[in-house]
């Protein structure tokens, strides 16, 4: 197992550069200017020297080199010396990645927006898992009865309506007409006390759902094929023919069994929860990294997009590594070596 | 076996959890509720520093902690500031000579941080922007200044390279604010982008001072206790949220009533009046210069031209039918204004003839005709002017047929003027083919993309433009002939029609010169009239600033000419 995680890690190094390059190759040849959004009262010449000195005029390599050079050296060793409180070399003026919108380092702005993104996006996706697995359980068990019936209708709902949509009308619901809940959320807020957690509560109680019903959705569909699967094989049989109870049967012997795709998908999710869900962010104002990486977009911050992207990708890598390797330690029947 | 392969996820969560810590100080909600002040733009913030962005929300959230030295108020005038009162020709402010303007300031103004502010605060605001590594955005307001000098502790002189009969560029409106020379002074040149600490919470003399800043999100303010105006700012605390779209910020305002004030509201008029019927806040409007106006080619912009197209190339390459005069009148003629009006922009905009819609000195009363549609007579000039109409009933001469590609920015208000403008053309006889590109493309001048305003690879082309301040002397010399964009100027030129008038470029140089009077109005608005009598330009709307305040809040007065947040000390309930 340790060595093919080795393998596996070692194939990523290349894997990780390439997609580097593949992203900074595709940001530069984008037509897009991170002066286009300014008034045009602002003139040319001074747009001209406005992208000069945030290094624009550098030929391509050049500007990838130090972006490598940034990422892969500079910001490590700044989170190092930030962890340990150290000094290494004259971290004073090593460059970091900045933004060319807020002339901030990235990895401070990133890191400022992850408890957002966490809360509201990782939460949603716990509650998606919680409400999901037991609809997908009961959908199969209960295969063509009325609740069986019911879900398939809402997850259907809950797959093909977009967010903005719900987003929007959750809103109108509830925040126009019976004004319960905020439509903007506010991210200084802290909870202290039963009070200001309520808030919090009634803050993210929307966003929140929002994203789990799409998640749901998808998951439930996804658990009760599994569970179909599962409850006719010949094992099942056994089992109840031991005279084991119904619920041990269920619970027991079937779910573990099915879950093994699914824990797979769940992990295979994870890297979508730290790139944010961007049209929900925006709708609520969540203003965590989805929000991040769409405003980044629209004003041509390509440090920014490329950091985060880039980030990405890593997590991606990293989550499909993790979901082989749960797989094998779910299945006993899968062995890597 | 399971705890020896849970390690990596540990890692992850524990990295997680170390990105997580929250940097940021304790906000406590104000305990009276109703001194707290909530402000909606939905662009968030990115810095706190106009000379680094020229982005107009970053503008206005700096606008309440730094000042300059005067305002323009809601009607274009001038108010002080930090100065003592505005310099003119008169009091001596200004040079006969015209090439200096001297300063007084007034002398009992703090910093936030107790120290007294002086003339050397503004001279080294100067030198921050002027230094050629800034990248600073608000250069343009510094145009021809060579020199920002403190003469004393109180009196700032700023000289110019030539005449200036305008020069109210340095230092008046919000673009250019005065910082503290103790907190920047290390960050002059390309130190200016490393300067995050002060990019994020400049030391100010306005009635406001930033406590916590999130880049791209939120700021939250708490009022300045050494403001030089006892008993002001009313409110105790604001916050400044970013980030949604347009009509949610409307919504926040005027629905939910969440917030107090949103700003720059360019929602579709009719679901605008909707929510004013919620009635709990009302809509603001501002009219500066603002006109959303057609730019029509006077260059051959056919693609088989290569790297001749769209070019000016001393006359020799104009366009095959946009270059007769005939055809651009019957273009203006052919617009129905007031349709565009009532269905994009309702109590937003308002029919214009003119380029230079305001302010009342330069707004010239030459052009009004235009404003009703003639059809009729319309077709009259080009049957005149000898386009037929063909068999497809789009008109033609000598096998040029009257065929135009009308791009813009992708927004759906500006895709319907478009589908209105195209039917209104097509019932003269002109054929029109629509484009729209999306705005980070068109208004980013990438030089090696061709769908650029400044390329201008179309017939025409339709936005909105407007100039800083209340005086149009730069503005029109944008568009002189030579300035036409090209690969001599890497596309940066600003007369993007590309058109040309012996006239005009000679009554530029003569505005150049002439100090604030009748004669200088009486110029600018000769200088409307020839771009608009030309037809080089059509004006289509005068759009004004929109924003949003709920009822409680009041003291607002709506400024198009300066930060909307202008007069925010004055804001109360």
């Amino acid at each position: 197992m340790i060595r093919y995680i080795t393998r596996r890690l070692m194939f990523a190094v290349p894997t990780l550069i390439a997609i580097s390059f593949a992203i900074f190759a595709l940001l530069d040849l984008a037509p897009n200017d991170p002066t286009g959004q300014l008034p045009l009262t602002i003139p040319p010449e001074v747009r001209a020297q406005i992208r000069e000195s945030l290094g624009l005029d550098q030929p391509f390599h050049l500007r990838y080199a130090k972006w490598m050079e940034q990422f892969f050296v500079n910001e490590p060793l700044n989170l190092i010396e930030e962890a340990f409180d150290v000094e290494i070399g004259d971290s004073s003026t090593r460059p970091r990645i900045r933004s060319w919108a807020t002339r901030s380092p990235v990895v401070d702005i990133i890191a400022e927006r992850l408890p957002q993104t966490l809360w509201v996006v990782g939460l949603s996706y716990v509650v998606g898992i919680l409400i999901a697995v037991p609809i997908g359980v009961i959908s199969a068990y209960r295969q063509y009865s009325w609740f069986d019936q019911i879900g398939t209708f809402v997850s259907m709902v809950g797959f093909s309506v977009p967010t903005f949509f719900t987003g929007l009308l959750a809103i109108i619901l509830f925040s126009v007409m019976l004004q319960w809940l905020p439509s903007i959320y506010d991210t200084t807020h802290e909870v202290t006390d039963l009070t200001s957690f309520w808030v919090q509560v009634k803050q993210m109680l929307m966003p929140v759902m929002v994203l789990a019903l799409y998640n749901a959705a998808q998951l439930s569909r996804f658990m009760r094929s599994a569970m179909l699967d599962n409850l006719n094989l010949d094992y099942v049989r056994t089992a109840r023919s031991k005279g084991l109870r119904e619920r041990a049967v269920l619970l027991i012997h079937v779910l573990r069994n099915s879950m093994i795709p699914v824990v797979t998908m769940i992990a295979l999710g994870v890297p979508t929860i730290f790139s944010g869900a961007i049209i929900t962010e925006q709708i609520f104002r969540v203003n965590g990294l989805g929000q991040l990486l769409i405003v980044a977009i629209q004003g041509a911050d390509i440090p920014l997009v490329q950091t985060l992207t880039f980030l990405f990708a890593v997590l991606i890598v990293l989550f499909n590594l993790i979901a082989d390797v749960l797989y094998g330690i779910l299945d006993p029947r899968i062995r890597y070596d | 076996m399971n705890l020896r392969h849970a390690t990596p996820v540990l890692a992850i969560s524990a990295l997680m959890a170390a990105c997580a810590d929250d940097p940021e100080p304790v906000f406590e909600a104000p305990e009276e509720e109703n001194r707290h002040l909530n402000i909606l733009y939905w662009q968030a913030v990115s810095i706190v520093n106009p000379y680094l962005s020229g982005g107009t929300k970053d503008i206005e959230a700096a606008s309440m902690v730094i000042e300059p030295l005067a305002h323009y108020d809601e009607n274009g005038g001038m108010t002080p500031v930090l100065a003592a009162e505005i310099p003119t020709l008169e009091n001596g402010g200004v040079a006969e000579d015209l090439r200096s303007i001297t300063w007084k300031l007034k002398t009992d103004v703090l910093w936030s941080d107790g120290t007294p502010f002086t003339a050397h605060d503004v001279a080294f605001s100067g030198a921050y922007c002027l230094d050629e590594q800034a990248g600073c955005a608000s250069l343009a307001s510094f145009a021809d200044v060579t020199a920002v000098e403190a003469i004393d502790d109180h009196t700032v002189r700023i000289t110019f390279q030539v005449a200036k009969p305008w020069p109210y560029g340095p230092f008046v409106g919000s673009l250019s604010p005065i910082i503290q020379r103790e907190q920047f002074q290390d960050c002059l040149g390309t130190r200016a982008q490393e300067c995050t600490e002060q990019n994020f919470g400049p030391i100010g003399t306005g009635p406001f001072k930033v406590d916590d800043f999130r880049a791209n999100d939120v700021i939250n303010y708490s009022a300045n206790e050494l403001y030089r105006e006892p008993g002001k700012p009313w409110f105790r605390t604001a916050t400044f949220k970013g980030g949604g779209d347009a009509a949610s910020a409307a919504r926040a305002v005027l629905e939910t009533g969440e917030y107090d004030y949103a700003w720059n509201l360019q929602v579709e008029p009719e679901v605008l009046e909707q929510m004013v019927a919620a009635g709990k806040g009302q809509v603001l409007m501002g009219f500066g210069s603002q006109v959303e106006r057609l730019m029509v080619n006077q260059t051959n912009d056919d693609s088989n031209l290569g790297d001749r197209r769209s070019l000016y190339l001393d006359g020799t390459n104009a366009h095959p039918f946009l270059s007769d005069p005939a055809v651009r009148r019957a273009l203006s003629l052919a617009i129905d204004r007031q349709v565009l009006v009532d269905t994009g922009y309702g109590a937003a905009g308002r029919t214009t003839c003119n380029i230079v819609p305001a302010p009342v000195p330069y707004a010239s009363v030459a052009n009004e005709a235009c404003k009703i549609p003639d059809p009729a007579e319309a077709n009259r000039i080009l049957d005149q002017a000898g386009w037929v109409r063909g068999q497809d009933g789009v008109r033609a001469k000598d096998g040029v047929r009257l065929s135009i590609l009308y791009q813009t920015s992708t927004n759906s208000v500006r895709q319907g003027t478009q589908a209105l403008i195209k039917q209104m053309w097509e019932a003269i006889g002109i054929e029109t083919e629509l484009r729209n590109i999306d705005a980070a493309v068109f208004f980013g001048a990438d030089p090696a993309s061709p769908d650029t305003f400044q390329k201008f690879y179309a017939d025409v082309q339709m936005y909105t433009n407007n100039f800083q301040g209340t005086d149009p002397e730069v503005y029109m010399a944008g568009w002189v002939c030579a300035r036409n964009p090209g690969p001599h100027n890497q596309w940066l030129g600003t007369n993007i029609p590309r058109g040309c008038s012996d006239e005009f470029d000679a009554l530029v140089e003569e505005l150049s010169i002439t100090p604030p009077g009748e004669d200088r109005s009486r110029i600018g608005k000769r200088l409307n009239d020839i771009i608009v009598q030309e037809q080089f330009m059509i004006p289509l709307i005068w759009r004004a600033a929109v924003s949003a305040r709920s009822n409680s809040l009041k003291g607002v007065r709506m400024n198009p000419w300066d930060s909307e947040l202008w007069n925010i000390a004055d804001w109360h309930r």
